[in-house]
């Protein structure tokens, strides 16, 4: 078997996907207003097609879950949420509307519905991309894939003019950052000479990790932090959220955000050392140090991301903007969690900071795509609804929506039992592991000053009277299920997500430990490692 | 009798399931609601009754009915039930209070009824979660959650200024709490970093000190006492109280004043002090001074108060201050004493909030200035007032006193306080009995005065203005049950002290300050053993009075 039938195996469910993408393209055009009408189910079955693939494919093969099956699984998970609040979306628009209006003056070149599904299918198969890369060419390409049809999604609603200032701002930033961290990719290939990631290993644990490619990987963090809205790469967010249809800036809050941490994570784990060391009660623990700068750019970014985000959050009285700038925080609680793989044991899970922060994510979509579902049951004359006098009252007219943006908010706060504290204690754990107290500090601090406007957000719904003149509810069937399902499941994840903390560290360790040397300790001190199972699965993944 | 071990898992669940299916259960209709609301509450005191009758008191300085399932295994989170006798007590406060606050909230809740009996629901289910938890992260799930249902009590059913009290509070207590968070995964860690797994068991936490040196107790303990403290509240960090009472409904006054502040005492009794033993030591001084700080402090600031609602709130501020002053003297008797204190004042500034919120319901106004010489138009009221007052200030015979009394008894026994200590404190009894007094002397007796627009009966209703009756019999019925236990604990207090020193015992055993309870002045035992032979604890102690007597019974700590 040549090793492009194996890559080629590895990504049928990315395959899948690109086939309904170009599906949902031609059924967008098609002649029929009815048929055209189906593309949004073409696009639904195809996520649900190559998620129940990707599950089979995982599950069947007792191959373990790896960072990209599982990275996989979540995209099309949490995919097939976005995909139902997003549906509609381009049927709405004034421009499609006017090219619909006679059956016979069909105007194909008006009609976004095709493009907008194909594009987002495009942008998920990116991430899904992400997950499995190990090169750098096809990280880079992975990580474009995920964003150019964003800038395009993000401008959907061209009848407004925000749309469009936020489509160009995201489009000419996000180039800038593609080319920052294409450099950072140009240089770790200038040190070491190879692209392939088990390659550029070797060849660091040969010659050290030198100051150009110590250089390479920090340009290469600060680039991809445009994906995930870090601090210095976080300009554009709430300027970008406020300006795209909500549907959108949900999908913006969780995909490249997807993106960005998995890329980090494999950026990093090029130049973490795999080492091992006697623990206290006699056994052989092996563990993983990332190099001291890379840390410290690391925690500055995170610092001074949270900081930011929560800062600028407090500010607003737009709920989009409010939820751009809690993003951003929330970027800073994952860098701190990213920080947490530094001195992380195999065995032992809540060591596991990269595991903590795929955790996060989940946690963070949820509770986030609830929000936004709830936010945009609002209208007003037809346009999006979005300042926080406009949820005024809203538990008065519509109790179910103000409980799930309750819900939504409570998560997103951290406040146990909802999903989002378990998420921080298991990146927080990570990272005092790691020996990162002071951030931890930081991070909770944080955390507390974020509850400040998210409770004001639950203060809108709650304690405000509502003004009868403005807003009207137009609670869509999807919308509604989209929140229930995000509100839902991040209470059930809080009270039973074990089995969901267990897949992302087995998920990631294989990612983070360098095989060969694993290997090796593994001939000399078979009992090592915390147990054979996570000896078999980083074993197993790195062959 | 042997208890089923599920019964705790009931005591938690019942108010929560029937909190969140209200709905369903009971309907739209207001009335409905109250009785049902009504009913669980009374089921559940009756089966937390069960945990008095049938539990075996003899050994209770171990856990009993321990009940244990998986949450976040992985990360060292389990759902862990157990109780001892300190916790049996505290969730019997907490499930004779609710029936108590609902049946007094009929007639002041009067818009979204549905919702408030939701709140109160989940906030029970709340703080039994808490009292009955033996695992940290999961007591801290409950610690935290009932800041969500007191949230809206206050924002939406409290007075004029609710919105900024609801905020204030929340902001406050949260980001206390958030510290005390970072403080908890640091204790884990520090078990973790000596070859042990991620375990937040209160049994796997209170070895980590051993792993600890100590600096890191000494922060810890900080990080615990900024969340801990701020919910007691203790004086410094006690600013948030005073508002969130005065604009809270009455019902949100009386479970905040009588088991949501208990929530930060029992937190200290149970999981700062025996875990960090080297830092409670440490800082129990420290902690002495801002107790009594607060105690006469806050005694002072009552006695200036125009609002009866805010002086009984900084009341609170006072009393508890004897709560702290008792648990940081790490004897028996100063832990016991804190902890019957607990349940004392629950009971009794319960009584007063329930006592103003039916003054308010009828006057509209908590203004002293407006309100003089009532027991000429509500004698009943009149006569409770006169007896939750005196429980309050501490009389004799009533349960305030015996609290009181052992909190001040184990201060000046304290090797760590010391009589200088319950001296200080034992001014703030005076200055307890001036406030009350003074308060109960203006609204109670002296002429006759009503705010404009009420009439006394005498006039008849003459000169146009409304008629105000006495206490009715629902109200009646629902501060007996209060009198009745005021005056139980005042008279019998065994029956409760007998069953605390097994675990108050427990605790200064693993504190390490056992048999330092001579009944002999500080002097003497200076001299008994001059030299402190432990340089380490010398430098965290040496702010402290006692500094040379507390080093020279220090090395029985162990190590």
């Amino acid at each position: 078997m040549s090793e492009l039938y194996v890559k080629i195996m590895e990504i049928r469910p990315e395959i899948i996907m690109l086939i309904g993408a170009c599906f949902c393209l031609m059924v967008g055009l098609h002649r029929s207003a009815e048929i055209r009408k189906l593309t949004v189910a073409v696009a639904v079955l195809t996520l649900v097609f190559a998620g129940f693939y990707n599950a089979w494919q995982t599950l069947d093969s007792d191959h373990p879950w790896t960072l990209a099956s599982f990275t996989k699984m979540a995209v099309c998970v949490v995919g097939v949420l976005l995909l139902s609040f997003a549906s509609g979306l381009p049927d709405k628009l004034k421009m499609s509307r006017d090219a619909e209006s006679h059956p016979e003056k069909f105007d194909p070149g008006n009609v976004m519905r095709g493009e907008f599904y194909a594009f987002f299918l495009f942008s998920l198969t990116g991430v899904m991309l992400c997950g499995g890369a190990n090169d750098l060419v096809w990280l880079f390409l992975a990580l474009e894939l995920t964003s150019l049809p964003t800038y395009v999604m993000v401008a959907t609603g061209r009848d407004n003019i925000k749309a469009n200032e936020s489509g160009i701002k995201y489009f000419f930033l996000g180039a800038l950052a593609a080319a920052i961290f294409l450099y950072g990719f140009a240089l770790i290939y200038g040190a070491t000479g190879v692209t392939n990631f088990d390659e550029i290993r070797e060849c660091i644990a040969v010659t050290g990790v030198t100051p150009l490619f110590t250089l390479g990987i920090v340009l290469s963090i600060v680039g991809i932090g445009f994906k995930i809205a870090a601090f210095p790469m976080h300009f554009y967010t709430a300027d970008v959220y406020e300006g795209a249809p909500t549907p959108v800036t949900a999908f913006l809050a969780f995909v490249p955000k997807t993106a960005g941490f998995v890329s980090l994570i494999l950026v990093l784990t090029l130049t973490s050392k795999t080492n091992f060391r006697m623990s206290n009660p006699e056994e052989l623990q092996v563990y993983i140090s990332l190099p001291n700068t890379v840390q410290a750019v690391l925690w500055v970014m995170a610092a001074l991301t949270m900081t930011i985000g929560n800062v600028m959050g407090l500010m607003q009285t737009n709920v989009k903007r409010i939820l751009a700038y809690s993003s951003v925080a929330h970027s800073g609680y994952m860098l701190v969690g990213l920080l947490g793989i530094s001195s992380c044991v195999a065995g032992v899970t809540s060591t596991n900071g990269a595991a903590g922060v795929m955790f996060y994510l989940i946690a963070y979509a949820l509770g986030n795509m609830a929000a936004f579902a709830v936010l945009a049951c609002l209208e007003r004359n037809g346009d999006e609804a979005t300042d926080l006098d406009d949820l005024a009252g809203l538990s008065a007219r519509k109790p179910m929506l103000a409980a799930l943006m309750l819900l939504a908010n409570l998560s997103l706060i951290g406040l146990p039992p909802m999903v989002g504290f378990a998420g921080k204690i298991y990146m927080f754990s990570a990272a005092v592991n790691a020996g990162f107290v002071g951030l931890v500090i930081i991070a909770v601090v944080n955390s507390a000053i974020s509850a400040v406007y998210y409770l004001r957000i639950v203060n809108a719904c709650y304690f405000k009277k509502a003004d009868a003149s403005q807003t009207e509810l137009v609670p869509t069937r999807n919308r509604v299920m989209v929140a229930l399902a995000g509100a839902v499941l991040a209470v059930y994840l809080g009270l039973a997500g074990n089995e969901l903390a267990r897949i992302t560290n087995q998920a990631t360790i294989a990612n983070l430990f360098n095989g060969k040397i694993v290997r090796q300790v593994l001939q000399d001190y078979p009992e090592a490692m915390g147990g054979e199972q996570t000896a078999w699965n980083i074993e197993k993944n790195n062959p | 009798m042997e208890l089923p071990f599920a019964l705790l898992l009931f005591l938690v669940l019942i108010p929560l399931l029937s909190g969140l299916l209200l709905p369903l259960l009971a309907g739209n209709d207001a009335e409905k609601i109250k009785t049902f609301t009504l009913g669980i509450t009374v089921i559940n005191f009756f089966m937390s009754l069960l945990l008095l009758v049938g539990y075996d008191f003899s050994n209770s300085a171990e856990y009993g009915l321990v009940f244990n399932t998986e949450w976040f295994s992985s990360l060292g989170l389990t759902f862990s039930f157990g109780v001892d006798s300190i916790s049996i007590w505290l969730i019997l406060l907490t499930t004779f209070l609710m029936p108590i606050v609902i049946l007094g909230s009929y007639s002041a809740v009067t818009e979204r009824v549905r919702e408030f009996y939701i709140w109160l629901l989940l906030l029970e289910a709340a703080m039994i979660g808490v009292f009955v938890s033996t695992n940290v992260i999961f007591f801290y799930i409950c610690f935290e959650f009932t800041l969500i249902p007191m949230y809206f009590l206050i924002g939406i059913y409290g007075s004029s200024d609710r919105l900024k009290a609801a905020r204030v509070f929340f902001l406050y207590t949260f980001t206390g709490s958030m510290l005390t968070f970072a403080g908890i995964i640091y204790m884990a860690w520090c078990n973790v970093a000596a070859g042990g797994m991620w375990d937040f068991g209160f049994a796997a936490l209170s070895t980590a000190h051993q792993n600890m040196s100590d600096s890191q107790q000494l922060w810890v303990m900080l990080a615990m006492l900024a969340g801990f403290a701020v919910k007691v509240p203790i004086f410094p960090v006690h600013t948030w109280l005073p508002l969130a009472h005065t604009e809270a409904p009455t019902s949100g006054s009386v479970v905040l004043a009588g088991v949501l502040l208990k929530l930060g005492t029992y937190a200290l009794i149970r999981i700062a002090i025996p875990m960090l033993p080297k830092a409670a030591l440490a800082v129990a001084p420290m902690m002495g001074v801002a107790a009594i700080i607060g105690i006469v402090y806050a005694a002072l600031i009552c006695w200036r108060q125009k609002d009866i609602k805010k002086l009984v709130a900084y009341s609170s501020v006072s009393h508890l201050g004897f709560c702290v002053l008792g648990m940081f003297a790490i004897n028996v008797q100063g832990l016991s004493g804190s902890v019957m204190y607990m349940i004392n004042h629950g009971l009794s500034t319960g009584a007063l909030f329930l006592l103003i919120g039916m003054v308010y319901e009828r006057y509209h106004t908590r203004e002293m200035a407006q309100l003089n010489g009532l027991a000429k138009v509500m004698p009943i009221w009149a006569s409770f007032m006169v007896f939750f007052a005196m429980a309050s200030v501490g009389l004799p015979g009533l349960n305030g006193f015996v609290g009181e009394f052992l909190t001040l008894l184990g201060s000046f026994n304290s090797i760590l306080m010391g009589p200088v200590y319950a001296a200080v404190a034992g001014t703030g009894l005076i200055f307890g009995a001036i406030y009350i007094l003074y308060m109960v002397g203006k609204v109670v007796w002296g002429p006759l005065k009503l705010p404009e627009g009420h009439d006394d009966h005498a006039s008849g209703g003459a000169s146009g203005g409304h008629h105000v009756t006495d206490l009715n019999r629902r109200e009646i019925a629902v501060l007996i049950p209060l009198a009745l236990a005021c005056l139980w604990l005042g008279l019998y207090p065994n029956c409760m002290l007998k069953t605390l020193d097994a675990p108050s015992q427990a605790i200064v055993d693993r504190v390490g300050l056992e048999g330092h309870e001579q009944p002999l002045g500080p002097m003497h035992r200076h001299v008994e053993n001059p030299l402190p032979t432990h340089p380490a604890q010398l430098t965290v102690l040496d702010h402290t009075p006692s500094t040379d007597i507390a080093t020279a019974q220090l090395p029985g700590v162990h190590q």
